[in-house]
């Protein structure tokens, strides 16, 4: 197993944690996203979890902020804060809220929640940085559901307007949001279209593999001159742990003990196997 | 007419299974009844009226604004919308689009924000609606509501139906305390008064109509008389009502869940300051956005507890003159 492929199944395993210790929670979307996030932090990002605010970090906006679980999962293996306090996911109190916010976590870099706003901040960031002189990169996760909303695509316009050749946005085109099938709800067709047709320099590719999302990133990196790069990722909502997949409705879910047990144990397997 | 059945039990059925149940006979008994909602249909109980009223009822997917837009078309042309999303989302996400495609033009349109502040719960702050009362309040010719129980909300869906203009309706999903008998009716514009009493006045919506009734209860214990007011229709506020009770008890607390800046208490302390001044003491968010966590936690944090509202009642009293 690759380095990042073994990373993405530790985010699951901790992401796995958190729900067991809440007993609920964004299941399917936090894990679609899990290879996604593997690449960035494990292989692309240049950040420091020693130094969380150091300003020519690179930056991540999770749009679908619901996927909060596997973000805080991801940031405490790479140490930027222990693994226990991702037991305090949603409780009264907690640094860990459902929704991302960056004054509550550390290594959190912008507060999301209500869709399609994040899509709009990271393009502020990224204006910003190159404003700045800053080689910094911006990276933004968007839902496929999220991408209904016009905000995203008024940034879509921007971000190609304004050349912000320091952005890649992912799309987790996992086929499904709240209310079940994206297509019987308000159909996207092909997004790696519609990106192009914004101008952005789009690619799309299975979004289950963390090397090959790496090194999609490098290629797009090297190609994309002043566009906007846009990464469509086929994914399943519930990616890499068939029990969730297979529950149509699996966005928001109650957890038992006994399910986050098997799961944990079965991706604890994978590392002998 | 209504039945008070409050006896400090909940709910048996989740407001979200009435709402369900009462949409689906709205689209039944009017076919110019239409049902609009934004990716949360299976949160709040209306899964599956998209395929039994094909022509009625529409999840047009995670895009709130628009949503308020097709809606204003729709009054247009003669229907009658109702649009639903989460509170925070039925307010902020779409507030420009319900003013002006919706009141401004004329057009009426009932917009129903579901988990009303606290009861947002592990959404937390993003979706814990404090403010959606205050905006809808700033609306001309608006009529803001909130609903005590399900049996109200229920009632309320329905007599609204051919209401003129923007209608905001701030429901819970979730099991609320008893307070009415299911099959009751309301008098949009007319508070309720819950309790009797002579020497404070609870004018309280939502769950706090129920903290008021606990805190009228601990009250007596202490000699004190305390009226309980469910001020369910928060706008057009029910002036005479107010009045009566500034007269008859000399001070009034307020209870909402949400901001007190722009809410129901902003709204009577307004209307007493200019009409009959008596102390007017305001229990709700002071100011705070939401957080996760659990809604007894919640009510304890920002305060939306009988408590509280007994502490301010004293309060109120000790700065009659
Ligand atoms: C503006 C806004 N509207 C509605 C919601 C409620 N909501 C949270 S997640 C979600 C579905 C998201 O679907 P998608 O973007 O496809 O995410 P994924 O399937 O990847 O989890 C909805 C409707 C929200 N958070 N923000």
């Amino acid at each position: 197993m690759s380095k990042l492929k073994a990373f993405a199944r530790d985010i699951r395993i901790q992401q796995m944690k958190e729900f067991k210790a809440r007993g609920f929670g964004h299941l399917g979307g936090s894990l679609s996203i899990t290879d996604c996030l593997a690449a960035l932090y494990g292989e692309i990002m240049n950040v420091d979890p020693k130094n969380p605010d150091w300003e020519d970090r690179d930056r991540l906006v999770m749009s679908k902020g619901h996927a909060g679980p596997a973000l805080y999962a991801t940031l405490a293996l790479k140490g930027y804060f222990p693994l226990d306090v991702l037991l305090t996911l949603n409780q009264n109190g907690t640094k860990l809220p459902s929704h991302c916010d960056k004054n509550l976590t550390i290594g959190i870099d912008m507060t999301t929640g209500s869709l399609g706003q994040g899509a709009s901040t990271a393009a502020g960031i990224a204006l910003g940085l190159k404003h700045s002189g800053k080689k910094a990169r911006v990276y933004l996760v968007v839902g496929d559901g999220e991408a209904q909303e016009g905000q995203v695509w008024e940034m879509a316009l921007f971000a190609a307007q304004k050349k912000l050749s320091n952005l890649i946005l992912f799309l987790d085109f996992n086929k499904r949001q709240l209310d079940g099938r994206t297509h019987e709800i308000c159909d996207l067709e092909d997004p790696a279209e519609k990106f192009k047709a914004f101008g952005w320099h789009t690619v799309r590719i299975p979004g289950n593999d963390p090397d090959l999302i790496a090194a999609t990133v490098r290629e797009v990196q090297a190609a994309q001159g002043d566009k906007p790069g846009a990464i469509i990722l086929d994914t399943e909502k519930g990616s890499g742990v068939p029990q969730i997949i297979e529950i149509e409705l699996n966005h928001h879910i109650t957890c038992s003990p006994e399910l986050a047990d098997r799961i944990i144990e079965e991706l604890e397997a994978q590392k002998k196997g | 007419m209504y039945k008070v059945i409050y006896n400090g039990e909940m709910e048996k059925i989740a407001g979200k299974a009435v709402f369900g149940e009462t949409m689906k006979a709205l689209l039944a008994e009017d076919k110019d009844v239409v049902y609009l909602d934004a990716d949360l249909m299976n949160s709040v109980g209306t899964a599956g009226l998209e395929v039994q009223f094909p022509d009625q009822a529409f999840d047009v997917g995670i895009q709130e604004a628009n949503m308020a837009g097709v809606a204003g078309g729709l009054s247009a042309v003669g229907k009658k919308p109702y649009i639903h999303s989460f509170g925070c989302f039925a307010s902020r996400r779409m507030f420009d689009q319900a003013f002006i495609s919706i009141a401004y033009a004329q057009l009426s349109a009932r917009i129903i924000g579901t988990d009303p502040g606290v009861t947002a719960a592990y959404n937390g702050g993003t979706h814990m609606p404090f403010e959606d009362i205050c905006l809808y309040r700033a609306v001309p010719g608006s009529t803001v509501i909130e609903t005590t129980d399900s049996a109200m909300a229920s009632a309320i869906l329905r007599q609204t139906k051919d209401r003129k203009g923007l209608t905001y309706i701030r429901l819970s999903r979730k099991n609320l305390p008893a307070v009415y008998e299911p099959g009751s009716t309301f008098e949009i514009g007319k508070g309720i008064v819950l309790r009797d009493g002579k020497d404070v006045a609870f004018i309280a919506a939502g769950l706090m109509v129920a903290e008021a009734l606990k805190a009228a209860g601990e009250l007596e214990k202490e000699g004190i008389s305390a009226a309980v007011i469910d001020m369910f229709t928060i706008k057009p506020l029910d002036e005479a009502l107010t009045l009566e009770y500034a007269k008859k008890t000399g001070a009034i607390v307020t209870g909402e869940n949400g901001n007190i800046v722009g809410g129901l208490g902003a709204a009577v302390a307004s209307f007493l300051s200019e009409n009959y001044p008596v102390p007017v003491v305001r229990t709700g968010v002071h100011d705070r956005f939401g957080q996760v966590g659990a809604q007894d936690y919640l009510q304890e944090q920002y305060g939306l507890t009988a408590a509280v509202l007994v502490e301010n009642a004293k309060k109120a009293i000790a700065l009659k003159s």
